[in-house]
């Protein structure tokens, strides 16, 4: 059914109809865990995308020759070297943040959304629609972390991407940071309430009660 | 001593799903019935208990730098192999899934035909992972390491089946349309973690 569509599809139906956090539940993990300022999450955001796309077109070039029984092990190996080479790069291009990112540029191997691709979509598809899908995908997962990010990132400290927006009290502000938002609890009621928002504006991704 | 402490703080304070937020996929979406989310939480449980251990000999002795100086050459005693670590443990996490799946899917089918696809995302569980990281960056003993594995995949298993619980309870509740199953999840969640941050200060 996927090869019908176009490629155009493949890459926007991620994004909002078939959202990887939203609707499918998959990587949530990572983005709790660094949306707490907006840098982070936007490194995240760029890293996750290039793995996916990347481990779904070259999972997709071999495989015809995994053999089924050991796929998991061959797929994780794949992701596992793309995410040696991306934490390779964050080390040598942004080393603060890789600092502050550290487990969880390593756990990009265990988000769910590289190996739900690899194993739902790149195992039956040919390498370029495979190469689109994992990047609308990573794009889908990037639209939520990025603006979990900017919430949490303002309310929590009231600065955007380190420009303080909002004046806080400590500083002679008007602004009482909110402390809430961030500690990790934040980012379920948030994750939560932009579901709560996308579902409403597409009634049909409502879960029957 | 230490190690009933280490396995109480592994459980209730460093609770992996509800402190660190780790293995949310599989936690939020196989915790809709009691009995499904207790079969997957004793299967994270078995690899916790199987994977931290041989993860903890491949970095003593093969990994950390030095490591390999129980071969007697000093080439290979002078090698720091610690940047292959993601790919070393991911491989055997995987390949103990792998074998669980084929255990279950032999012996025990119905469980294996409920777990469905959220088997092989084992693999992919963050929460597995996190665990020989945390193991070594914390620098955990054989012995310490057996204890964490235990007691994370422990508290894993007990947050999961307390979510399911309260799930099974919600539903009987009425729940504004837009954030029924998914959305209420996410705040049920983050109302449990928020229960969870009060045993911090233990």
């Amino acid at each position: 059914m996927s090869q019908k569509k176009s490629l155009k599809q493949v890459l926007l139906d991620p994004v909002f109809n078939n959202n990887p956090i939203a609707l499918q539940i998959l990587g949530i993990c990572s983005a709790l865990a660094v949306t707490t300022r907006l840098d982070k999450a936007i490194v995240m955001s760029i890293s996750v995308t290039a793995v996916t796309a990347c481990s779904s077109a070259a999972i997709a070039l071999i495989r015809n020759r995994i053999p089924n029984s050991i796929r998991i092990i061959v797929q994780m190996t794949v992701i596992a070297s793309l995410v040696i080479i991306v934490d390779q790069m964050i080390k040598a291009f942004a080393f603060g943040l890789s600092k502050e990112l550290s487990v969880f540029v390593g756990l990009i191997i265990t988000n769910c959304i590289v190996m739900g691709r690899a194993e739902g979509y790149a195992m039956q598809n040919k390498p370029l629609p495979s190469f689109i899908d994992g990047l609308g995908n990573g794009l889908g997962y990037s639209v939520i972390l990025i603006s979990v990010g900017l919430v949490r990132e303002l309310f929590g400290s009231g600065k955007i991407l380190g420009y303080t927006v909002l004046q806080s009290v400590k500083d002679g502000g008007w602004y009482e940071p909110n402390g809430l938002m961030l500690l990790p609890p934040s980012a379920f009621f948030l994750i939560g309430i932009f579901i709560w928002v996308l579902r409403s504006f597409k009634p049909e991704q409502v879960e029957a009660e | 001593m230490d190690y009933v402490l280490l396995f109480l703080r592994s459980v209730f304070v460093e609770n992996l799903a509800l402190t660190f937020f780790l293995g949310m996929c599989t936690f939020l979406a196989v915790s809709k019935n009691v009995k499904t989310a207790l079969g997957l939480g004793v299967a994270v449980i078995a690899v916790q208990a199987i994977t931290l251990p041989i993860n903890n000999l491949l970095f003593s002795f093969v990994l950390k730098p030095g490591a390999l100086s129980w071969t007697g050459s000093s080439s290979l005693g002078a090698l720091d192999l610690s940047y292959l670590g993601f790919i070393c443990y991911i491989g055997t996490i995987a390949a103990s899934v792998q074998i669980l799946e084929m255990f279950l899917d032999k012996y025990v089918p119905a469980l294996y035909n409920t777990l469905g696809i959220f088997l092989p995302l084992i693999t992919v569980n963050c929460a597995i992972l996190a665990g020989t990281l945390f193991m070594v960056e914390r620098e955990y003993t054989f012995a310490e390491s057996c204890v964490f594995g235990v007691g994370s995949g422990v508290g894993w298993a007990l947050a999961i089946a307390v979510l399911a619980g309260v799930r099974e309870k919600m539903r009987y509740s009425h729940v504004p349309a837009g954030l029924r199953g998914l959305g209420i999840t996410f705040i049920t969640v983050g109302l449990m973690a928020l229960g969870f941050m009060a045993f911090g200060g233990i």
